[in-house]
Protein backbone atom coordinates (compact mmCIF):
# COMPACT_ATOMS: atom_id res chain seq x y z
CA UNK A 1 0.00 0.00 0.00
CA UNK A 2 1.21 3.41 -1.04
CA UNK A 3 0.30 6.88 1.36
CA UNK A 4 1.00 10.04 0.06
CA UNK A 5 1.68 12.68 2.93
CA UNK A 6 1.67 16.30 2.09
CA UNK A 7 3.47 18.84 4.13
CA UNK A 8 3.29 22.85 4.38
CA UNK A 9 6.14 24.71 5.28
CA UNK A 10 5.02 27.11 8.15
CA UNK A 11 5.89 29.77 9.96
CA UNK A 12 7.38 28.11 13.05
CA UNK A 13 4.96 27.22 16.18
CA UNK A 14 6.58 29.54 18.76
CA UNK A 15 7.03 32.78 16.52
CA UNK A 16 4.91 35.83 17.15
CA UNK A 17 4.64 37.18 13.70
CA UNK A 18 4.14 40.81 13.21
CA UNK A 19 1.95 42.28 10.48
CA UNK A 20 3.80 44.62 8.11
CA UNK A 21 3.19 48.19 8.45
CA UNK A 22 1.83 48.64 5.02
CA UNK A 23 -0.99 46.08 6.06
CA UNK A 24 -0.17 44.21 3.01
CA UNK A 25 0.51 41.00 4.87
CA UNK A 26 2.96 39.45 7.85
CA UNK A 27 6.72 40.32 7.97
CA UNK A 28 8.03 36.32 7.20
CA UNK A 29 11.33 37.62 5.79
CA UNK A 30 14.34 35.54 8.41
CA UNK A 31 11.44 34.00 10.50
CA UNK A 32 12.18 30.27 11.39
CA UNK A 33 10.47 28.69 9.34
CA UNK A 34 8.91 24.70 10.17
CA UNK A 35 6.60 22.00 9.05
CA UNK A 36 3.29 22.52 9.62
CA UNK A 37 2.86 20.55 13.37
CA UNK A 38 0.00 18.74 12.09
CA UNK A 39 1.43 17.39 9.34
CA UNK A 40 4.27 16.09 11.59
CA UNK A 41 1.88 13.98 12.95
CA UNK A 42 0.58 12.40 9.33
CA UNK A 43 4.12 11.81 8.61
CA UNK A 44 4.66 10.06 11.83
CA UNK A 45 1.30 7.99 11.60
CA UNK A 46 2.25 6.97 8.09
CA UNK A 47 5.92 5.58 9.17
CA UNK A 48 4.12 4.02 12.13
CA UNK A 49 1.98 2.19 9.49
CA UNK A 50 4.94 1.26 7.24
CA UNK A 51 6.92 -0.16 10.56
CA UNK A 52 3.89 -2.35 11.23
CA UNK A 53 4.14 -3.45 7.73
CA UNK A 54 0.84 -2.55 6.59
CA UNK A 55 1.93 0.35 4.56
CA UNK A 56 5.30 -0.04 1.65
CA UNK A 57 5.76 3.15 0.02
CA UNK A 58 5.56 6.75 1.78
CA UNK A 59 6.07 9.93 -0.36
CA UNK A 60 5.94 12.97 1.16
CA UNK A 61 4.69 16.08 -1.05
CA UNK A 62 5.15 20.05 -0.46
CA UNK A 63 4.14 22.88 -2.36
CA UNK A 64 5.21 26.08 -2.48
CA UNK A 65 8.65 28.02 -2.65
CA UNK A 66 12.12 25.83 -3.40
CA UNK A 67 12.67 26.06 0.37
CA UNK A 68 9.73 23.65 0.56
CA UNK A 69 12.94 21.19 -0.18
CA UNK A 70 14.02 21.51 3.79
CA UNK A 71 10.33 20.11 4.50
CA UNK A 72 10.35 17.51 3.05
CA UNK A 73 13.63 16.63 3.84
CA UNK A 74 12.50 16.34 7.50
CA UNK A 75 9.92 14.58 6.09
CA UNK A 76 12.32 11.66 4.68
CA UNK A 77 14.13 11.77 8.33
CA UNK A 78 11.01 11.25 9.28
CA UNK A 79 10.26 8.06 7.57
CA UNK A 80 9.15 9.21 4.16
CA UNK A 81 10.76 7.23 1.08
CA UNK A 82 10.91 10.27 -1.39
CA UNK A 83 9.42 13.78 -1.99
CA UNK A 84 8.00 15.41 -4.40
CA UNK A 85 8.30 19.31 -4.38
CA UNK A 86 5.45 21.59 -6.74
CA UNK A 87 7.71 24.58 -6.96
CA UNK A 88 6.02 28.06 -7.44
CA UNK A 89 6.12 31.30 -5.85
CA UNK A 90 2.85 31.99 -6.22
CA UNK A 91 0.48 32.58 -2.86
CA UNK A 92 -0.90 28.88 -3.05
CA UNK A 93 -4.58 29.18 -1.21
CA UNK A 94 -6.05 25.72 0.07
CA UNK A 95 -8.29 24.96 -2.91
CA UNK A 96 -5.32 25.80 -5.38
CA UNK A 97 -3.13 23.05 -3.38
CA UNK A 98 -5.90 20.27 -3.17
CA UNK A 99 -5.86 20.85 -7.48
CA UNK A 100 -2.25 20.12 -7.24
CA UNK A 101 -2.36 17.47 -4.94
CA UNK A 102 -5.01 15.83 -6.81
CA UNK A 103 -3.50 15.58 -9.87
CA UNK A 104 -0.23 14.18 -8.07
CA UNK A 105 -2.93 11.24 -6.54
CA UNK A 106 -3.96 11.16 -10.15
CA UNK A 107 -0.15 10.09 -10.94
CA UNK A 108 0.81 7.86 -8.02
CA UNK A 109 -2.31 6.61 -7.07
CA UNK A 110 -1.96 5.85 -2.91
CA UNK A 111 -4.67 4.08 -1.42
CA UNK A 112 -4.47 6.54 1.88
CA UNK A 113 -3.77 10.29 1.86
CA UNK A 114 -2.73 11.51 5.27
CA UNK A 115 -2.34 15.15 6.19
CA UNK A 116 -2.70 17.64 8.88
CA UNK A 117 -6.27 19.07 9.72
CA UNK A 118 -5.31 22.18 9.35
CA UNK A 119 -2.04 24.95 9.30
CA UNK A 120 -0.86 27.10 11.47
CA UNK A 121 -0.51 29.79 9.40
CA UNK A 122 -4.03 30.71 7.46
CA UNK A 123 -5.49 28.58 9.36
CA UNK A 124 -8.06 27.54 7.18
CA UNK A 125 -8.45 23.73 7.60
CA UNK A 126 -9.71 23.19 4.36
CA UNK A 127 -7.20 21.26 2.19
CA UNK A 128 -8.17 17.92 3.17
CA UNK A 129 -11.30 18.18 3.09
CA UNK A 130 -11.52 19.72 -0.59
CA UNK A 131 -8.85 17.25 -1.88
CA UNK A 132 -11.27 14.53 -0.81
CA UNK A 133 -14.03 16.07 -2.39
CA UNK A 134 -12.25 16.51 -5.54
CA UNK A 135 -11.27 12.70 -5.95
CA UNK A 136 -14.14 12.22 -4.59
CA UNK A 137 -12.73 9.82 -1.95
CA UNK A 138 -14.63 9.25 1.40
CA UNK A 139 -12.66 11.49 4.62
CA UNK A 140 -12.10 11.24 8.10
CA UNK A 141 -10.77 14.35 9.64
CA UNK A 142 -9.27 15.11 13.07
CA UNK A 143 -8.67 11.92 13.26
CA UNK A 144 -7.15 10.08 16.96
CA UNK A 145 -6.76 6.84 16.17
CA UNK A 146 -6.59 5.21 12.55
CA UNK A 147 -6.74 1.45 11.69
CA UNK A 148 -6.23 -0.44 8.45
CA UNK A 149 -8.19 -3.49 7.83
CA UNK A 150 -8.00 -5.15 4.13
CA UNK A 151 -9.75 -2.43 1.95
CA UNK A 152 -10.82 -0.41 4.25
CA UNK A 153 -10.12 2.09 7.08
CA UNK A 154 -11.64 2.77 10.67
CA UNK A 155 -11.25 5.66 11.99
CA UNK A 156 -11.93 7.24 15.62
CA UNK A 157 -12.03 11.46 15.09
CA UNK A 158 -12.25 14.31 17.18
CA UNK A 159 -16.05 15.94 17.22
CA UNK A 160 -17.57 18.87 19.66
CA UNK A 161 -18.18 16.42 22.52
CA UNK A 162 -16.49 13.71 22.19
CA UNK A 163 -15.27 11.06 19.67
CA UNK A 164 -16.99 9.55 16.73
CA UNK A 165 -16.08 6.64 14.50
CA UNK A 166 -16.25 5.93 10.93
CA UNK A 167 -15.10 3.18 8.54
CA UNK A 168 -14.14 4.13 5.13
CA UNK A 169 -13.60 2.29 1.84
CA UNK A 170 -10.10 3.15 0.18
CA UNK A 171 -8.47 5.15 -0.73
CA UNK A 172 -9.40 7.93 1.73
CA UNK A 173 -8.21 11.22 3.13
CA UNK A 174 -7.53 11.13 6.71
CA UNK A 175 -6.37 14.68 8.54
CA UNK A 176 -4.82 14.32 11.77
CA UNK A 177 -5.52 15.34 15.11
CA UNK A 178 -3.43 16.23 18.37
CA UNK A 179 -3.57 12.96 19.89
CA UNK A 180 -3.61 10.72 17.45
CA UNK A 181 0.53 10.33 17.98
CA UNK A 182 3.70 12.21 19.09
CA UNK A 183 5.71 12.72 16.39
CA UNK A 184 9.83 11.07 17.47
CA UNK A 185 12.50 13.27 17.05
CA UNK A 186 14.23 13.15 14.02
CA UNK A 187 18.09 12.15 14.50
CA UNK A 188 21.18 12.74 13.10
CA UNK A 189 22.22 9.79 10.99
CA UNK A 190 18.22 9.69 9.32
CA UNK A 191 18.78 13.24 8.44
CA UNK A 192 21.96 12.24 6.37
CA UNK A 193 19.92 9.12 4.53
CA UNK A 194 17.64 11.87 4.03
CA UNK A 195 19.41 13.96 1.83
CA UNK A 196 20.08 10.65 -0.69
CA UNK A 197 16.82 10.09 -0.63
CA UNK A 198 15.05 10.93 -4.21
CA UNK A 199 13.33 14.68 -4.67
CA UNK A 200 11.12 14.95 -7.84
CA UNK A 201 10.06 18.31 -8.91
CA UNK A 202 7.35 19.60 -10.79
CA UNK A 203 5.56 23.10 -11.74
CA UNK A 204 1.97 23.58 -11.26
CA UNK A 205 2.05 23.68 -15.18
CA UNK A 206 3.41 20.43 -15.25
CA UNK A 207 0.23 18.85 -13.38
CA UNK A 208 -2.17 20.79 -15.62
CA UNK A 209 -3.20 22.47 -12.96
CA UNK A 210 -3.78 26.93 -12.24
CA UNK A 211 -3.09 27.58 -9.00
CA UNK A 212 -3.47 31.00 -9.45
CA UNK A 213 -5.21 32.44 -5.84
CA UNK A 214 -8.95 33.03 -5.89
CA UNK A 215 -9.01 35.09 -2.64
CA UNK A 216 -8.08 38.48 -2.46
CA UNK A 217 -6.56 39.69 0.39
CA UNK A 218 -7.53 43.36 0.57
CA UNK A 219 -5.15 44.22 4.35
CA UNK A 220 -3.92 42.26 6.87
CA UNK A 221 -4.17 44.27 10.26
CA UNK A 222 -3.30 44.35 13.87
CA UNK A 223 -5.99 42.16 16.32
CA UNK A 224 -7.61 45.18 18.49
CA UNK A 225 -5.61 45.22 21.56
CA UNK A 226 -6.88 43.82 25.19
CA UNK A 227 -6.37 46.68 27.92
CA UNK A 228 -3.92 46.17 30.64
CA UNK A 229 -5.70 44.45 33.68
CA UNK A 230 -4.86 44.59 37.27
CA UNK A 231 -2.78 42.65 39.72
CA UNK A 232 -5.33 41.75 42.70
CA UNK A 233 -3.68 41.47 46.15
CA UNK A 234 -5.45 38.09 47.22
CA UNK A 235 -8.74 35.70 46.82
CA UNK A 236 -10.94 38.70 48.69
CA UNK A 237 -10.18 41.26 46.14
CA UNK A 238 -10.93 39.04 43.48
CA UNK A 239 -14.36 38.23 44.50
CA UNK A 240 -15.04 41.78 45.56
CA UNK A 241 -13.79 43.14 42.20
CA UNK A 242 -15.94 40.35 40.38
CA UNK A 243 -19.07 40.83 42.49
CA UNK A 244 -18.97 44.77 42.07
CA UNK A 245 -16.53 45.99 39.46
CA UNK A 246 -16.93 43.48 36.23
CA UNK A 247 -20.90 42.21 37.57
CA UNK A 248 -20.12 39.34 36.14
CA UNK A 249 -20.73 36.80 39.51
CA UNK B 1 -29.14 36.24 -4.39
CA UNK B 2 -30.32 34.20 -1.34
CA UNK B 3 -28.43 32.79 1.14
CA UNK B 4 -28.48 29.16 2.46
CA UNK B 5 -27.36 28.76 6.20
CA UNK B 6 -26.53 24.77 7.24
CA UNK B 7 -28.12 24.06 10.62
CA UNK B 8 -26.76 22.15 13.20
CA UNK B 9 -28.42 19.75 14.71
CA UNK B 10 -28.54 16.28 16.26
CA UNK B 11 -32.19 15.61 14.47
CA UNK B 12 -33.53 16.38 17.58
CA UNK B 13 -32.16 19.93 18.88
CA UNK B 14 -30.98 22.87 16.87
CA UNK B 15 -26.99 23.50 18.24
CA UNK B 16 -27.22 27.76 19.63
CA UNK B 17 -24.11 27.89 16.82
CA UNK B 18 -26.66 27.86 13.77
CA UNK B 19 -28.27 31.13 15.57
CA UNK B 20 -24.97 32.47 15.20
CA UNK B 21 -24.61 31.57 11.57
CA UNK B 22 -27.94 33.18 10.88
CA UNK B 23 -26.93 36.62 12.22
CA UNK B 24 -23.90 36.46 9.78
CA UNK B 25 -26.49 35.93 7.24
CA UNK B 26 -28.71 38.84 7.90
CA UNK B 27 -25.07 41.22 7.83
CA UNK B 28 -25.04 39.76 4.56
CA UNK B 29 -28.46 40.66 3.10
CA UNK B 30 -30.89 38.50 1.14
CA UNK B 31 -33.19 35.92 1.99
CA UNK B 32 -32.00 33.53 4.63
CA UNK B 33 -32.89 29.87 4.45
CA UNK B 34 -32.04 27.38 6.73
CA UNK B 35 -31.13 23.56 5.59
CA UNK B 36 -32.25 21.12 7.86
CA UNK B 37 -30.47 17.72 6.40
CA UNK B 38 -30.77 14.36 8.91
CA UNK B 39 -33.13 11.65 9.33
CA UNK B 40 -36.31 11.93 11.78
CA UNK B 41 -35.16 15.87 12.08
CA UNK B 42 -38.89 17.80 11.27
CA UNK B 43 -38.33 18.95 15.06
CA UNK B 44 -35.25 20.36 14.30
CA UNK B 45 -36.76 22.19 10.98
CA UNK B 46 -39.64 23.07 13.53
CA UNK B 47 -37.42 24.87 15.70
CA UNK B 48 -35.21 26.35 12.66
CA UNK B 49 -38.98 27.93 11.21
CA UNK B 50 -38.90 29.68 14.84
CA UNK B 51 -35.62 31.50 14.20
CA UNK B 52 -35.79 34.77 13.74
CA UNK B 53 -34.94 36.52 10.21
CA UNK B 54 -35.62 33.02 8.60
CA UNK B 55 -37.64 33.26 5.80
CA UNK B 56 -37.36 29.27 4.40
CA UNK B 57 -36.49 25.85 6.04
CA UNK B 58 -35.59 23.26 3.49
CA UNK B 59 -35.89 19.62 5.24
CA UNK B 60 -33.84 17.18 3.60
CA UNK B 61 -35.19 14.01 5.67
CA UNK B 62 -33.18 10.38 4.92
CA UNK B 63 -31.49 7.77 6.27
CA UNK B 64 -27.95 8.72 4.43
CA UNK B 65 -27.95 12.04 6.10
CA UNK B 66 -29.02 10.22 10.11
CA UNK B 67 -25.44 11.09 11.36
CA UNK B 68 -23.62 13.87 9.06
CA UNK B 69 -21.54 12.29 7.08
CA UNK B 70 -19.53 14.50 4.92
CA UNK B 71 -19.88 12.76 1.81
CA UNK B 72 -23.71 12.72 1.71
CA UNK B 73 -24.33 15.87 3.64
CA UNK B 74 -22.13 17.97 1.01
CA UNK B 75 -23.69 15.76 -1.86
CA UNK B 76 -27.11 17.45 -0.22
CA UNK B 77 -25.92 20.65 0.01
CA UNK B 78 -24.51 20.90 -3.79
CA UNK B 79 -28.05 19.22 -5.01
CA UNK B 80 -29.82 22.89 -3.40
CA UNK B 81 -26.39 25.09 -3.94
CA UNK B 82 -27.48 26.67 -7.55
CA UNK B 83 -29.76 28.95 -6.34
CA UNK B 84 -27.68 30.57 -3.57
CA UNK B 85 -25.34 33.18 -3.93
CA UNK B 86 -23.71 32.55 -0.15
CA UNK B 87 -23.59 29.14 1.60
CA UNK B 88 -22.95 29.29 5.27
CA UNK B 89 -21.80 26.56 7.80
CA UNK B 90 -20.68 27.09 11.39
CA UNK B 91 -17.27 27.00 11.70
CA UNK B 92 -17.86 23.87 14.32
CA UNK B 93 -16.48 20.67 13.89
CA UNK B 94 -19.26 19.45 11.52
CA UNK B 95 -19.60 22.65 9.30
CA UNK B 96 -15.73 22.15 9.21
CA UNK B 97 -15.74 18.71 8.14
CA UNK B 98 -18.54 19.72 5.31
CA UNK B 99 -17.97 23.30 4.11
CA UNK B 100 -14.66 22.42 2.06
CA UNK B 101 -16.36 19.45 0.18
CA UNK B 102 -19.34 21.99 -0.93
CA UNK B 103 -16.29 24.54 -1.75
CA UNK B 104 -13.72 22.13 -4.11
CA UNK B 105 -17.10 20.71 -6.10
CA UNK B 106 -17.79 23.91 -7.33
CA UNK B 107 -14.52 25.40 -7.65
CA UNK B 108 -14.81 28.25 -5.46
CA UNK B 109 -12.71 29.53 -2.89
CA UNK B 110 -13.95 29.00 0.96
CA UNK B 111 -13.68 31.77 3.52
CA UNK B 112 -12.90 30.00 7.03
CA UNK B 113 -14.08 31.35 10.26
CA UNK B 114 -15.07 34.94 9.77
CA UNK B 115 -15.55 37.05 12.19
CA UNK B 116 -16.94 40.22 10.72
CA UNK B 117 -19.16 40.91 7.15
CA UNK B 118 -17.61 43.94 5.28
CA UNK B 119 -19.77 43.62 2.32
CA UNK B 120 -21.49 40.76 0.37
CA UNK B 121 -18.12 39.64 -1.21
CA UNK B 122 -15.73 40.95 1.66
CA UNK B 123 -14.85 39.15 5.09
CA UNK B 124 -12.65 39.53 7.97
CA UNK B 125 -11.03 36.53 9.36
CA UNK B 126 -8.34 35.98 12.23
CA UNK B 127 -4.55 34.10 10.87
CA UNK B 128 -2.14 32.95 12.88
CA UNK B 129 -3.90 32.40 15.58
CA UNK B 130 -5.28 35.38 15.90
CA UNK B 131 -2.27 37.59 15.67
CA UNK B 132 -3.17 38.75 12.56
CA UNK B 133 -6.60 39.74 11.11
CA UNK B 134 -7.13 39.54 7.46
CA UNK B 135 -9.39 41.21 5.19
CA UNK B 136 -10.78 39.33 2.14
CA UNK B 137 -12.67 39.48 -1.00
CA UNK B 138 -13.92 36.58 -2.86
CA UNK B 139 -14.47 36.97 -6.29
CA UNK B 140 -16.21 33.58 -7.18
CA UNK B 141 -19.79 33.28 -8.42
CA UNK B 142 -21.08 31.34 -4.95
CA UNK B 143 -19.20 32.09 -1.10
CA UNK B 144 -18.93 28.94 0.38
CA UNK B 145 -18.28 30.46 4.49
CA UNK B 146 -17.53 29.09 7.86
CA UNK B 147 -18.54 31.48 10.73
CA UNK B 148 -17.28 31.39 13.60
CA UNK B 149 -19.85 32.05 16.27
CA UNK B 150 -18.14 34.46 19.24
CA UNK B 151 -18.01 36.76 16.05
CA UNK B 152 -21.77 37.12 15.60
CA UNK B 153 -24.18 38.07 18.17
CA UNK B 154 -27.70 35.09 17.92
CA UNK B 155 -30.48 36.06 16.61
CA UNK B 156 -33.74 35.23 18.85
CA UNK B 157 -34.28 31.50 18.60
CA UNK B 158 -37.94 32.36 18.60
CA UNK B 159 -40.45 34.78 17.10
CA UNK B 160 -40.29 33.57 13.39
CA UNK B 161 -42.52 31.64 11.78
CA UNK B 162 -40.39 30.25 8.63
CA UNK B 163 -42.69 27.94 6.22
CA UNK B 164 -41.28 24.47 5.88
CA UNK B 165 -40.46 22.87 2.30
CA UNK B 166 -39.54 19.43 2.34
CA UNK B 167 -36.61 18.58 -0.52
CA UNK B 168 -35.63 15.07 -2.00
CA UNK B 169 -33.30 13.65 0.48
CA UNK B 170 -29.55 12.37 -1.07
CA UNK B 171 -28.97 8.67 -1.20
CA UNK B 172 -25.65 7.14 0.54
CA UNK B 173 -22.55 7.66 -1.33
CA UNK B 174 -21.43 4.25 -0.41
CA UNK B 175 -17.83 5.43 0.62
CA UNK B 176 -18.30 5.74 4.00
CA UNK B 177 -20.60 4.33 7.23
CA UNK B 178 -21.04 5.22 10.75
CA UNK B 179 -19.42 3.16 13.30
CA UNK B 180 -20.06 4.84 16.49
CA UNK B 181 -20.12 8.15 18.79
CA UNK B 182 -19.05 8.48 22.47
CA UNK B 183 -19.84 11.93 23.18
CA UNK B 184 -18.79 12.93 27.13
CA UNK B 185 -21.76 13.31 29.02
CA UNK B 186 -21.87 16.25 31.30
CA UNK B 187 -24.43 18.67 33.45
CA UNK B 188 -22.22 20.98 32.88
CA UNK B 189 -22.85 23.70 29.83
CA UNK B 190 -21.79 23.37 26.23
CA UNK B 191 -18.31 25.03 26.53
CA UNK B 192 -18.34 26.88 23.26
CA UNK B 193 -21.52 28.27 23.99
CA UNK B 194 -21.45 29.03 28.10
CA UNK B 195 -21.29 32.11 29.58
CA UNK B 196 -18.49 31.05 32.08
CA UNK B 197 -15.96 29.24 31.30
CA UNK B 198 -13.13 27.65 34.10
CA UNK B 199 -9.98 26.39 32.15
CA UNK B 200 -6.47 24.62 33.64
CA UNK B 201 -3.53 24.36 32.35
CA UNK B 202 -0.15 22.71 32.50
CA UNK B 203 0.20 24.21 36.08
CA UNK B 204 -2.51 21.50 37.12
CA UNK B 205 0.10 18.66 37.23
CA UNK B 206 -2.17 15.45 37.12
CA UNK B 207 -5.52 14.55 35.74
CA UNK B 208 -6.07 13.82 39.40
CA UNK B 209 -5.53 17.49 39.99
CA UNK B 210 -7.83 18.58 37.41
CA UNK B 211 -10.54 17.71 39.93
CA UNK B 212 -9.79 20.74 41.92
CA UNK B 213 -11.74 22.80 39.20
CA UNK B 214 -14.90 20.81 39.32
CA UNK B 215 -16.33 22.75 42.42
CA UNK B 216 -15.16 25.97 40.96
CA UNK B 217 -17.27 25.55 37.68
CA UNK B 218 -20.19 24.08 40.18
CA UNK B 219 -20.36 27.24 41.61
CA UNK B 220 -19.96 29.44 38.56
CA UNK B 221 -21.88 27.53 36.06
CA UNK B 222 -19.08 26.79 33.83
CA UNK B 223 -18.15 24.66 31.15
CA UNK B 224 -14.78 23.55 31.73
CA UNK B 225 -11.93 23.80 29.25
CA UNK B 226 -8.70 23.22 29.12
CA UNK B 227 -5.23 24.35 27.64
CA UNK B 228 -3.24 22.07 24.79
CA UNK B 229 -0.56 21.65 27.29
CA UNK B 230 -2.92 20.38 29.60
CA UNK B 231 -4.65 18.35 26.85
CA UNK B 232 -1.53 16.88 25.36
CA UNK B 233 -0.35 16.03 29.21
CA UNK B 234 -3.03 13.58 29.34
CA UNK B 235 -4.98 15.99 32.19
CA UNK B 236 -8.44 16.47 30.28
CA UNK B 237 -9.87 15.57 27.09
CA UNK B 238 -9.29 17.06 24.03
CA UNK B 239 -12.97 18.37 23.36
CA UNK B 240 -12.13 20.37 26.23
CA UNK B 241 -9.14 22.43 24.48
CA UNK B 242 -9.64 26.10 24.18
CA UNK B 243 -7.07 27.50 21.63
CA UNK B 244 -6.15 27.81 17.54
CA UNK B 245 -6.41 24.33 17.00
CA UNK B 246 -9.56 23.90 19.61
CA UNK B 247 -12.63 25.57 20.63
CA UNK B 248 -12.57 29.53 20.24
CA UNK B 249 -14.47 30.45 23.36
CA UNK B 250 -15.99 34.03 24.14
CA UNK B 251 -17.79 33.81 27.58
CA UNK B 252 -18.84 36.46 30.08
CA UNK B 253 -16.18 35.13 32.28
CA UNK B 254 -13.18 33.36 31.72
CA UNK B 255 -11.19 31.81 34.65
CA UNK B 256 -7.58 30.76 33.65
CA UNK B 257 -5.72 28.22 36.24
CA UNK B 258 -2.79 27.48 35.76
CA UNK B 259 -2.44 28.48 32.44
CA UNK B 260 1.21 30.05 31.44
CA UNK B 261 -1.18 31.81 28.31
CA UNK B 262 0.82 30.81 24.80
CA UNK B 263 -0.46 32.29 21.98
CA UNK B 264 -2.23 29.15 20.63
CA UNK B 265 -4.54 29.47 23.65
CA UNK B 266 -4.52 32.99 24.03
CA UNK B 267 -5.75 32.52 19.99
CA UNK B 268 -9.34 30.80 21.67
CA UNK B 269 -10.09 33.32 24.66
CA UNK B 270 -9.26 36.55 24.29
CA UNK B 271 -12.70 37.82 23.22
CA UNK B 272 -13.79 36.88 26.80
CA UNK B 273 -15.95 39.61 28.34
CA UNK B 274 -13.52 39.34 31.78
CA UNK B 275 -10.72 37.17 32.00
CA UNK B 276 -9.26 35.90 35.07
CA UNK B 277 -6.03 34.79 35.65
CA UNK B 278 -4.76 32.73 38.48
CA UNK B 279 -0.90 31.47 38.47
CA UNK B 280 2.10 31.40 40.47
CA UNK B 281 4.41 32.47 37.77
CA UNK B 282 4.09 36.31 37.77
CA UNK B 283 5.94 36.77 34.50
CA UNK B 284 3.19 34.36 32.66
CA UNK B 285 2.28 36.30 29.71
CA UNK B 286 -1.66 35.27 30.95
CA UNK B 287 -1.42 38.21 32.99
CA UNK B 288 -1.29 40.26 29.85
CA UNK B 289 -4.87 39.84 28.78
CA UNK B 290 -6.18 38.76 31.89
CA UNK B 291 -9.04 41.80 33.62
CA UNK B 292 -7.71 40.25 37.01
CA UNK B 293 -4.72 38.38 37.85
CA UNK B 294 -3.86 36.77 40.97
CA UNK B 295 -0.41 36.03 41.29
CA UNK B 296 -0.92 32.75 43.79
CA UNK B 297 -0.35 28.81 44.46
CA UNK B 298 -3.64 27.83 42.27
CA UNK B 299 -4.07 24.56 45.10
CA UNK B 300 -4.58 27.61 48.23
CA UNK B 301 -6.35 29.98 45.57
CA UNK B 302 -8.96 27.66 43.85
CA UNK B 303 -10.50 26.34 46.88
CA UNK B 304 -10.52 29.54 48.76
CA UNK B 305 -12.07 31.09 45.40
CA UNK B 306 -14.99 28.48 46.05
CA UNK B 307 -15.46 29.11 49.90
CA UNK B 308 -15.76 33.39 49.22
CA UNK B 309 -17.85 33.30 46.28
Amino acid sequence: MKVLVPVKRVVDYNVKVRVKSDQSGVDIANVKMSMNPFDEIAVEEATRLKEKGVVQEIVAVSCGVAQCQETLRTAMAIGADRGILVQTDVELQPLAVAKLLAALAAKEQPSLIILGKQAIDDDASQTGQMLAALLDWPQATNASKVELEGDRVQVTREVDGGLETLSLALPAVITTDLRLNEPRYVTLPNIMKAKKKTLDTFSPADLGVDAAPRLKTLKVSEPPARAAGVVVPDVATLVDKLKNEAKVV
Amino acid sequence: MSILVIAEHDNVQLNAATLNVVAAAAALGGDIHVLVAGAGARAVAEQAAQVQSVAKVLLADGPALANGLAENLSRQVLALAGDYGHILFAATASGKNVAPRVAARLDVAQVSDIIAVESPDTFVRPIYAGNAMATVQSVDPVKVITVRTTGFDPVAAQGGGAPIAEVEAVGDSGKSSFVGRALAKSDRPDLASASVVVSGGRGLGSAENFKILDALADKLGAALGASRAAVDAGYAPNDWQVGQTGKIVAPQLYVAVGISGAIQHLAGMKDSKVIVAINKDAEAPIFGVADYGLVADLFEAVPELVKAL
